[in-house]
C-alpha cells in the first residue's frame, strides 16, 4: 500500500505533528515499504483466529478496587512546563471572552 | 577480596558479602566506578543518567539486607525513578522527573539493590541498536564500531563491560533479549503479567514487559525472584505466585527441547547456526531430547508486531503534549499548536514514524485491514507456540538473525531494523516468556548467543536451560581489550 504526501499529511495531523516538507516523500516512502510488508499478512490462514488484544485475558485478574493511594496536586504538578500547586496551565482554549 | 575488586563479582556473591557485613553498599558502588569497567563508559557510553554525589547518597540509604543487599543495578530510562530523572532518552521528557517508583524499582530498593542510574536506550524504546538516543548511541564494549542492540543497550552494554552485575531493561519485540545476544550477556523477558508495568513508561501495553540482565543465570533467577509477582497499580500482573526460580541449577536432565530448523535454513549468520548447535550437542549430553519441528516464520510476526505496538504506540504517546511533562515548546498561538510544535520537536525521526505508522493503521477506513487483521495473526501465533509446547518443555532457536550490526548500517532503512528483531518479536506478541544465553565469542570476537522460549510461566525452565549452556560455555566472555577478568561464580 503506497501513502503519498497528501495521506501523510492527513495522519501527521490527527498524530498532532508538523512533517516538515523536506522529509515529507522521505516518510511517505519509509511508511509505504512498512506497509507493503505489512501486507505479508495476507498470505498467512486466518481462518478460526479471533483477534486478541491483550495475551493475559484468559489469565485470573485481580479485583478491580480502589487504593488508597494518591498524589497530592502539587506533586502530579511539579514536573510541568507550566503550573503551580494545583492546576496545569494551557494556552487559552477559548477566546474572544469579551461581552 | 576487597571492595576495590567487588565489581567483578556476580550478584548473588555482593549479597552475601553486604549480609555478612563484610563489605557495605557505598564500597562497592564506588568500587565499580573507580574500577577498570569505569573505563570502559568513556568509549561505551552507556549510561543516561548518573553522578557521584546521588549515587553515594542512594547506597548509603540502601537496606543492608535482602537478597540483593548492595548489588549496583543499573535501570533503563523508560523506568520511573524518583531520584533520577526518566526521560525515556527523549527530548519530550528532558529533566523530568518522576513523582514516585515503578514497582520494579521500590521491589529493587525492598531487596536491598542500589539503583545506581538510568541506562541509555533508544527514544520510548523505539529502535533495536540505541542509535535512536537523544544523547547519542551507546557501542558495543566488544567491538565499537558496532551497535549494542537496543533498546536496552545502555543496560546491557553495562552489564557486558563489567560496571553492574545487573540492569533491568524492557522488552516490547525482542529489546532485552536482542542486546543482551550482542552483548553476551543472560537477558530475561518474563511471562507479560509476571513483572509489574506500573511506572514504566508505556510504549505497546499488551506487549511491554520488565526484563532482567545478568552475567550469570543465577543473578537472573535472584533478580526474577525479587521483582515478580502480582501488583495492585497494574491491572495485568497475573494474580497468584509467580514461578519459583529457586532450583535455576537443577539441570535439563529429562527435558524436550524444540528444534524449530526451518526458522534458521537461511538469512541467518553461519557463527549463530553453528552456536544453535553447539547448544542442542550441549542439552544432549545433559539429558535432554532434540524435537525436531516445524515453526511459522518470524516474518508474520514482525508484520503483525509493527501494526499492533505502533498502534498501541500512537495511543500511549498522545499524553506528550507539553502540559503535564518535560520541556513545552516556545510556540505562540493556541493548545493545539503548543501539542503539535512540542512533539514535532520533541520526538525523534523513529518515534514520530512508529506514531504515523500506528495513527494510520487505527484510522478510519484501514483498521480492519490493518490493525484487526494483526490482531488476528496475533491469535495464530499464539496457537503456533500452544502446538509447540505441547511438544517439548522449551525451544531452542536464534535471537537474532545477525552478529552485532554497525553504527549507522541500519538508520536509514528502518524496515532492514525492524527484521533483526525478527526471532523476538513472536513471544511478546504470544506473552510467553524468552532467556538469551550468551554463547561465548565467534572466531571474530563478537558475541554469539541463542535463545529460548517456553510457554507461559516457563521461567524456571527457562533459568534451568540457560544455566546449563553457561556450565557448558567459555568463560572468557569479556570484551577484547577487557584489563581483567570477572570472577566466575562456582559450579555446584
Amino acid at each position: 500500500m503506497a501513502i503519498d504526501r497528501g495521506e501523510v499529511r492527513r495522519i501527521a495531523e490527527l498524530a498532532r505533528l508538523e512533517i516538515s516538507d523536506d522529509a515529507i516523500e522521505r516518510v511517505a516512502a519509509q511508511l509505504s515499504s512498512v506497509l507493503e510488508f505489512a501486507a505479508t499478512l495476507n498470505a498467512l490462514d486466518l481462518e478460526g483466529c479471533e483477534p486478541v488484544a491483550l495475551t493475559a485475558a484468559d489469565a485470573p485478574a485481580r479485583a478491580d478496587e480502589p487504593n488508597g493511594r494518591r498524589l497530592a496536586p502539587g506533586v502530579a504538578t511539579a514536573g510541568a512546563p507550566e503550573a503551580d500547586e494545583e492546576f496545569f496551565f494551557v494556552p487559552p482554549v477559548v477566546e474572544n471572552l469579551e461581552p | 577480596m576487597s571492595a576495590a575488586e567487588s565489581w567483578a563479582h556476580p550478584a548473588a556473591w555482593l549479597a552475601g558479602e553486604v549480609g555478612a557485613g563484610r563489605l557495605r553498599a557505598p564500597e562497592i558502588v564506588e568500587a565499580a566506578w573507580d574500577g577498570p569497567a569505569a573505563r570502559w563508559e568513556r568509549d561505551v557510553h552507556a549510561i543516561a543518567h548518573s553522578e557521584r554525589e546521588r549515587r553515594h547518597d542512594v547506597a548509603q540509604a540502601a537496606a543492608q539486607a535482602g537478597p540483593l543487599a548492595g548489588v549496583p543495578v543499573l535501570v533503563k530510562d523508560n523506568l520511573c525513578t524518583s531520584d533520577w530523572p526518566t526521560t525515556c532518552c527523549s527530548r519530550v521528557l528532558a529533566g523530568w522527573t518522576p513523582p514516585y517508583d515503578a514497582t520494579v524499582i521500590r521491589r529493587l530498593r525492598e531487596a536491598g539493590a542500589v539503583v545506581v542510574g538510568k541506562g541509555n536506550m533508544d527514544e520510548f524504546a523505539m529502535g533495536s541498536s540505541t542509535e535512536f538516543s537523544c544523547y547519542g548511541p551507546t557501542r558495543n564494549p566488544y567491538d565499537l564500531e558496532r551497535v549494542p542492540g537496543g533498546s536496552s543497550g545502555g543496560p546491557a552494554a553495562a552489564v557486558a563491560y563489567g560496571l553492574v552485575p545487573v540492569a533491568l531493561g524492557s522488552d516490547t519485540g525482542g529489546s532485552v533479549r536482542q542486546p543482551a545476544a550482542f552483548c553476551g550477556v543472560f537477558g530475561l523477558k518474563p511471562t507479560y503479567g509476571r513483572l509489574s508495568r506500573y511506572g514504566l513508561v508505556a510504549f505497546g501495553s499488551s506487549l511491554d514487559q520488565v526484563g532482567v540482565f545478568a552475567r550469570h543465570a543465577g543473578d537472573v533467577a535472584l533478580t526474577y525472584a525479587a521483582l515478580a509477582g502480582p501488583d495492585p497499580f497494574d491491572a495485568t500482573t497475573r494474580l497468584g505466585p509467580a514461578p519459583d526460580v529457586s532450583a535455576w541449577d537443577a539441570g535439563v536432565s529429562g527435558m524436550h527441547f524444540g528444534w524449530p530448523a526451518n526458522l534458521w535454513a537461511r538469512g541467518v549468520d553461519a557463527a549463530i547456526v553453528a552456536a544453535l548447535e553447539r547448544a542442542a550437542a550441549a542439552f544432549e549430553r545433559a539429558g535432554a531430547t532434540r524435537v525436531p519441528l516445524e515453526f511459522l516464520p518470524g516474518e508474520y510476526g514482525v508484520a503483525a508486531y509493527y501494526l499492533v505496538a505502533t498502534a498501541e504506540a500512537s495511543s500511549n504517546l498522545a499524553r506528550f503534549d507539553g502540559v503535564r511533562y518535560g520541556p513545552r515548546a516556545a510556540a505562540a498561538g493556541d493548545v493545539r499548536e503548543v501539542q503539535v510544535r512540542t512533539r514535532s520537536e520533541g520526538f525523534g525521526p523513529e518515534v514520530q514514524r512508529r506514531i504515523l505508522l500506528g495513527t494510520y493503521a487505527l484510522s478510519s477506513g484501514y483498521y480492519d485491514a490493518y490493525y484487526l487483521k494483526a490482531q488476528r495473526a496475533r491469535t495464530r501465533i499464539r496457537r503456533e507456540f500452544a502446538a509447540a509446547f505441547a511438544r517439548c518443555d522449551f525451544m531452542l532457536l536464534p535471537a537474532t538473525p545477525t552478529l552485532p550490526f554497525r553504527l549507522g548500517e541500519k538508520t536509514d532503512d528502518p524496515l532492514a531494523m525492524y527484521l533483526s528483531d525478527v526471532f523476538t518479536i513472536g513471544a511478546n506478541l504470544a506473552g510467553i516468556p524468552g532467556l538469551t544465553a550468551p554463547m561465548g565469542l565467534e572466531p571474530g570476537g563478537l558475541p554469539v548467543a541463542v535463545q529460548l522460549l517456553g510457554p507461559e510461566d516457563a521461567e524456571p525452565v527457562l533459568l534451568r536451560a540457560g544455566r546449563a549452556l553457561e556450565v557448558q560455555g567459555d568463560p572468557s566472555r569479556l570484551p577484547r581489550r577487557h584489563p581483567t577478568e570477572f570472577a566466575w561464580p562456582s559450579r555446584r
